[in-house]
């Protein structure tokens, strides 16, 4: 708490899914919210991204998927970032998301889903609010 | 602000364009006017008020519906059901790993088999869709891109097994690869060898199947993705130009393939608005007309007639208070009714949230089966043609489409800035911008930023996928690769590859490897030692 320390975000687009335009919509707009964003592109796979996430000391990781693979994603996601000891990182899932699915997501630990039309204000202001966790228990030096 | 008129206050308004708009039009503002030469008569040159004559007095526009099912069987039933109800035209949507040329077994596959539409990985999935069904007496349309040599040439397979000649075969096939390296993102290979390939299909057809139209370019995708309702038509015109010299270059004449081009074009979306949309569609089949006549010589009255299909946009849809969406798309439908669409494909209140679901897709239906019987819209051709606000903002749409296409000429042409992403860019950005606009409440968007209510939306049915589906696609894999002949597979993937390399035509080349049961994975595979793989660029 108390850090202004610039909050680092991946977006990541995992699978083949090619629609992109709502992930750099966003991108444009967490830059102007101050932040650092690296987009890594379209066709990932889970590792890949969690690699990058690591060599760039990431806080956030937000995935952005309207082609309804979500769930299967989201759960590989998460085995490889406790794999790879990432827990201190704040996930996000984005994009076309049913009601239903936010709940599961959320279940596995997603810690914030947000379907196509939500408001930037949500994202960028829940990311505000919740990324402190993993820099309280990452660094604790201050 | 607001300026007065005596005692009212006008509104100020900003067209597309951005040129203010007046309260009224007169005849002032449509000095020098002449009809022949501006407008004509419907079914004439310049087709400003539509390509035929008569339009919906003697056939009613399409009313196509996109369905995609998740496995061969479920979509031949599909199919059967839509047949034994009347419909003569079907739609075939592909999952991602046949748009993107993988096969259901393969690693980056797995989370995407069947979803968003039919799985295939060899002619036999393809089979099983037709199964039953005599293809000279439909019509079919396949929204598939980068994959769609092998498609076509699973279609015409299927045909002849039925003993069907190609010839009588009818139908559609998007074929515009392009458009996915700016909006949708399904491309293989870099953009020279896949523009090759898409004059490979159009020179077959012309040769083998002539009443199917071997491609679509799409501007409903580049709108999604940012651009405004003007950049999609003038960008889609642009890229077809692309597809056109190349077939050109080969010795093909303008007339011979010019009326193979048609065009799928967006109504509706965040920069809607009704009459600008109608307009914008009228002043580009003015300008195609001329374009073809005086920039490629075409003399075939039917190279000049612009032909396009509709898609009501989705974008343009909230996911707050969804049934207003309806009204919405009511609007969409009639505009798409006023440009003189010849087919419309009308966004779903929930495709929002997935899927559409059947009652979605029905009601989408229900809109435009009650624009063209109960409404009288349909009973006059192009009635807004003569009115001095419509006929001043087409002379504006058509002179803005020359300008946007002069302009990517000049910055060295639509497939140079799609490879170094300046296009993307550009559209991405626009995207931002309306967005902000809309978070700001600039931009209207009721039950979004205006008029909201409190009270929880009710929850949406959505279309949910089998998950069996994947370990039956993958079990019918295995088996066809368990019981084909792999010396046949390869010596055929070997011939398909020097044909690559030769630069050949490619689709005969597809036929053996397709007999002897190659996958879609395996000629694609084949096709990128040969041609390499697009590398994304940069955009954000």
């Amino acid at each position: 708490m108390g850090t202004n320390k610039t909050i680092r975000v991946l977006i990541a687009k995992i699978g083949l899914d090619g629609h992109d335009v709502g992930a750099k919509v966003l991108i444009f707009w967490l830059r102007d919210e101050g932040m650092e964003v690296i987009y890594t592109g379209l066709r990932q796979t889970v590792e890949q991204v969690v690699e990058v996430a690591l060599q760039e000391a990431v806080d956030v990781i937000g995935v952005s998927i309207l082609s309804g693979s979500h769930l299967s994603i989201a759960q590989k996601l998460i085995n490889r970032i406790r794999e790879r000891e990432l827990d201190g990182v704040l996930v996000l899932f984005g994009g076309t998301i049913p009601k239903d699915d936010i709940r599961a997501l959320k279940e596995m630990g997603i810690h914030g889903v947000f379907p196509s039309h939500s408001k930037l204000e949500e994202i960028s202001a829940f990311i505000k609010q919740n990324v402190r966790h993993g820099e309280e228990e990452g660094e604790r030096n201050r | 602000m607001a300026k007065k008129t005596g005692e009212a206050e006008v509104r100020p308004v900003v067209s597309i364009l951005g040129t203010p708009v007046k309260c009224f039009y007169g005849p002032e503002d449509l000095p020098d006017f002449d009809y022949k030469e501006k407008l004509n008569d419907p079914g004439e040159y310049p087709f400003t008020r539509g390509i035929y004559s008569t339009m919906y007095r003697s056939s009613m526009w399409t009313m196509r519906q996109y369905s995609g099912q998740s496995t061969s069987d479920s979509t031949n039933e599909r199919f059967k059901y839509l047949l034994k109800n009347g419909q003569t035209g079907l739609s075939l949507a592909f999952d991602l790993p046949t748009q993107i040329g993988l096969d259901s077994d393969m690693p980056l596959a797995e989370d995407d088999v069947g979803k968003l539409g039919v799985a295939v990985d060899s002619l036999e999935d393809f089979e099983r869709i037709f199964d039953g069904i005599a293809l000279d007496q439909i019509s079919t349309s396949f929204t598939i891109n980068a994959t769609a040599p092998i498609i076509l040439a699973m279609y015409v397979l299927v045909a002849q097994k039925q003993g069907v000649e190609p010839k009588r075969l009818r139908g559609t096939i998007q074929n515009d690869i392009l458009k996915e390296y700016i909006a949708r993102g399904t491309w293989i290979f870099p953009p020279e060898p896949s523009i090759k390939l898409v004059g490979d299909l159009v020179e077959y057809c012309n040769k083998e199947i002539p009443r199917f139209n071997a491609i679509s370019v799409s501007g409903t995708h580049i709108l999604e993705y940012g651009a405004n309702t003007v950049q999609a038509v003038a960008l889609a015109i642009s890229i077809a130009e692309v597809y056109i010299r190349d077939v050109l270059k080969r010795g093909s004449n303008i007339d011979e393939i010019a009326p193979l081009f048609s065009f799928h074009l967006p109504i509706g979306g965040r920069d809607f608005n009704f009459f600008e949309d109608i307009a914008r569609l009228r002043g580009a089949r003015r300008y195609w007309a001329k374009l073809m006549k005086e920039k490629y010589g075409a003399k075939d009255k039917r190279s000049l007639q612009f032909r396009f299909s509709t898609g009501g946009m989705g974008g343009g849809l909230t996911a707050e208070q969804p049934l207003n969406n309806i009204a919405r798309a009511s609007i969409y439908a009639m505009a798409a009714v006023f440009s003189g669409t010849r087919s419309l494909n009308l966004a779903c209140f929930d495709e929002v949230y997935a899927i559409p679901s059947d009652l979605a897709i029905r009601t989408s239906l229900r809109v435009q089966q009650i624009l063209a019987n109960e409404t009288g819209v349909a009973d006059v051709v192009d009635p807004l043609g003569g009115s001095y606000y419509v006929e001043k903002l087409t002379d504006e749409m058509e002179a803005k489409i020359g300008e946007i296409i002069g302009k990517i000429e000049s910055d060295g042409g639509i497939v140079k800035l799609i490879e170094s992403g300046a296009i993307q860019r550009e559209l991405a950005r626009q995207s931002y911008a309306i967005q902000k606009r809309i978070s700001s409440g600039e931009k209207v968007l009721v039950g979004v930023n205006k008029f909201k209510v409190k009270e929880e939306e009710r929850d949406l049915e959505v279309y949910k996928t089998d998950p069996e589906t994947i370990n039956r696609q993958l079990q019918r894999l295995k088996a066809v690769k368990e019981n084909r002949d792999q010396g046949k597979v390869e010596s055929a993937l070997r011939k398909l590859k020097s044909a690559a390399g030769r630069g050949d035509n490619l689709i005969p080349y597809l036929f053996e490897p397709l007999k002897a049961k190659a996958t879609v994975g395996e000629i694609i595979d084949t096709l990128k030692k040969v041609y390499g793989t697009f590398k994304e660029p940069t955009t954000v």
